[in-house]
């Protein structure tokens, strides 16, 4: 009767060590080449001062829109080409990776915090603060974004600042909606009754108990938007609500080429596929890192 | 007079049942109605019965995890609900420790076993790290754990090491009462005696008491100096349990034994019938009238729909039913 389990277990278990072989390899590919280019181009945008071959904001009247190495009439001066006033694409590209990049990991950094420590304290202590939180959220997050960041650029006038300031005015509510939901679940797990019985204080179970248990989903909700925060970035450079001119950001520099795309493509196109490669790699890296620590999570 | 530890007089614990959008209370469902228990110092009480009969319910109250609905515990003779935040913090919370069920939840997955253990130490007392280093070893060895597994993490143990782990952090802070909520029901059978004898050897050693919660009957017998048998939020049968294991009174409690017990077949040939019950226990939230068990009881009289028993006072024990009503 026993011998027969083992006859089983030979047949199936080639197949299906084959098969997870192959998605094995598969999957850790999501991870690893997303974060090699994420890397790259973050160490890209520190060492950019000795990477650029040209000051990014340096006009040169003699040289406009010079197409890339590549094409007829390009030189190996300007490998990306020159743009409507003559500035080196690649060199405004390593430098709005500067721009681009720390605009969207500073307001990651802001909106998540903010969310977090919202999204716990609504979830813990539930009642009428819980009440007043999720409204408040419901509020923020039916406003208009692209509205409050015109409105804002307005009042502050365009900048650095202006424009991490839109982004996290609303951005928070999304992470306060995720982390609430995971602290009402945790709230009435067994070992936060077991610590109240031990008699430690709601400060203590909310940081010692409740934040280490919402890790997972926050990091994989803030891996995915760092494509998203780069975009909104890009959105309201476009628009020039952004990073005021010369200084150079992914988006503001698509946005000034957009008039020449007929005879200088490579102007909008370099910056797009940038943005392009960090949204992917970001959303690519999320899902991997979602697969592989929380299966239960939705999709925000 | 016994030196009575904890007292529980007349608890009643309602939930309300709430219907549209105005929450209009259309019902309660009586978990616990009415029910009344002492703790003697250094013994054990257990509260039996099938799921539902409000046995957790009643634990979690001690705990103060749950607010009563009326009712009076005593703590050493006070008033646990007349106490003052501080005098919570200081006289009840850490002398009243717990024990879970499901050993897998209880514990933080994101800390260390050292960690876990500390809990209670750092949160009520000022010991230097060092002193609480000593102490969670200390602990570790009592309840039969290595000290180098301090710095793992609650996944990399069995389930009876994690009910080990469960019990040095219960025993923490030198707590006179330790509430069990179903201690071994989640384990093994082959762990469970080794579990059942580590509370028993800590009990005598450190004169603690326990308030048990269990279905299970053997568990009880073997840990127990005095029983509560619940059914529906009331008790139905209560005694010391050396007696009311040999001679069980009342019909649900004869039932719970039989059903506990293998039937061999030399009993069959003595005639001794296993007790089945038949159906499911009522809800809650519409007791019976009369006596609750009424509806699955196997000696059921006339009387037993229409007429709430009294508790009557039979040797020792302290039974809730109409068959003993002439004796």
């Amino acid at each position: 009767m026993l011998s027969i389990m083992p006859n089983i277990e030979d047949k199936t278990r080639p197949k299906i060590s084959g098969l997870s072989r192959r998605a094995h390899i598969m999957r850790s590919l999501t991870c690893i080449v997303p974060l090699t280019i994420l890397s790259l181009l973050v160490l890209t945008a520190i060492f950019a001062p000795w990477l650029a071959p040209h000051d990014p904001i340096k006009v040169s009247m003699t040289e406009r829109r010079l197409p890339p190495v590549f094409m007829e009439g390009g030189s190996t001066k300007y490998i990306l080409g020159t743009d409507h006033l003559g500035r080196d694409v690649l060199s405004r590209a390593i430098y709005g990776a500067r721009i681009s990049l720390s605009v969207s990991l500073l307001v990651i950094a802001i909106t998540a915090s903010v969310g977090t420590i919202l999204g716990i304290a609504a979830g813990y202590i539930g009642g009428r603060t819980e009440a007043f939180l999720m409204r408040f959220t419901d509020i923020s997050m039916s406003f208009p974004p692209l509205v409050l960041a015109m409105l804002l650029s307005v009042i502050l006038g365009p900048g650095y600042i202006t424009v991490v300031l839109a982004l996290s005015v609303l951005g928070w509510a999304p992470y306060a909606r995720l982390i609430r939901g995971e602290a009402l679940r945790i709230r009435n797990s067994d070992f936060v009754s077991q610590a109240r019985v031990s008699g430690a204080s709601p400060m203590r179970i909310m940081i010692k108990h409740i934040f280490p248990n919402v890790i997972n989903p926050l990091i994989i909700v803030m891996t995915m938007a760092v494509g998203f925060m780069i975009l909104a970035e890009a959105g309201l450079s476009f628009l020039g609500i952004g990073i005021p001119p010369p200084d150079p950001s992914w988006g503001s520099m698509v946005a000034d080429g957009r008039g020449d795309i007929d005879r200088a493509w490579w102007i909008t196109t370099f910056p797009g596929i940038l943005i392009g490669m960090v949204v992917m790699s970001g959303n690519f890296f999320g899902d991997w890192l979602r697969d592989k620590m929380d299966p239960r999570l939705r999709q925000l | 007079m016994a030196d009575v530890i904890l007292e529980g007089r007349d608890l009643k614990k309602y939930y309300p049942v709430t219907k549209g959008l105005l929450k209009r209370i259309i019902g309660w469902v009586r978990a616990v109605d009415g029910i009344s228990f002492t703790i003697e110092r250094g013994k054990t009480l257990s509260l039996v019965g099938e799921s539902g009969a409000g046995k957790t319910t009643t634990a979690k109250a001690v705990l103060l995890l749950e607010k009563l609905t009326s009712g009076t515990i005593l703590f050493e003779g006070k008033d646990v609900y007349r106490f003052s935040k501080s005098q919570l913090k200081t006289e009840y919370r850490p002398r009243v420790q717990s024990v879970q069920q499901n050993p897998w939840s209880s514990m933080n997955p994101r800390m260390r076993v050292r960690d876990i253990i500390a809990e209670p130490l750092v949160v009520n007392t000022k010991r230097t790290k060092g002193q609480i280093r000593s102490r969670v070893l200390e602990l570790l060895d009592q309840v039969g754990l290595s000290p180098n597994q301090a710095d793992y993490y609650p996944h990399e143990f069995s389930g009876g090491q994690r009910q080990r782990i469960a019990v040095a952090r219960a025993l923490a802070l030198n707590p006179s009462l330790v509430v069990l909520d179903e201690p071994v029901s989640a384990l093994d059978v082959s762990i469970r005696a080794q579990i059942m004898n580590l509370l028993k050897d800590l009990q005598d050693q450190y004169n603690l008491s326990y308030l048990v919660i269990a279905h299970n009957l053997a568990t009880v017998r073997f840990m127990s100096h005095s029983v509560a048998i619940m059914y529906l939020g009331e008790i139905v049968e209560y005694g010391e349990a050396e007696e009311l294991f040999e001679r069980p009174l009342h019909p649900y409690t004869r039932a719970l034994i039989s059903a506990s017990m293998l039937t061999l077949p030399e009993d069959e040939d003595k005639g001794v019938e296993p007790i089945i019950l038949s159906g499911e226990m009522p809800s809650p939230l519409n007791p019976p009238p009369g006596c609750r068990f009424h509806t699955r009881c196997p000696d059921v009289q006339d009387i037993c729909s229409k007429e709430v028993p009294e508790v009557r006072v039979i040797g020792q024990q302290r039974i809730k039913c109409h068959v003993y009503a002439e004796q």
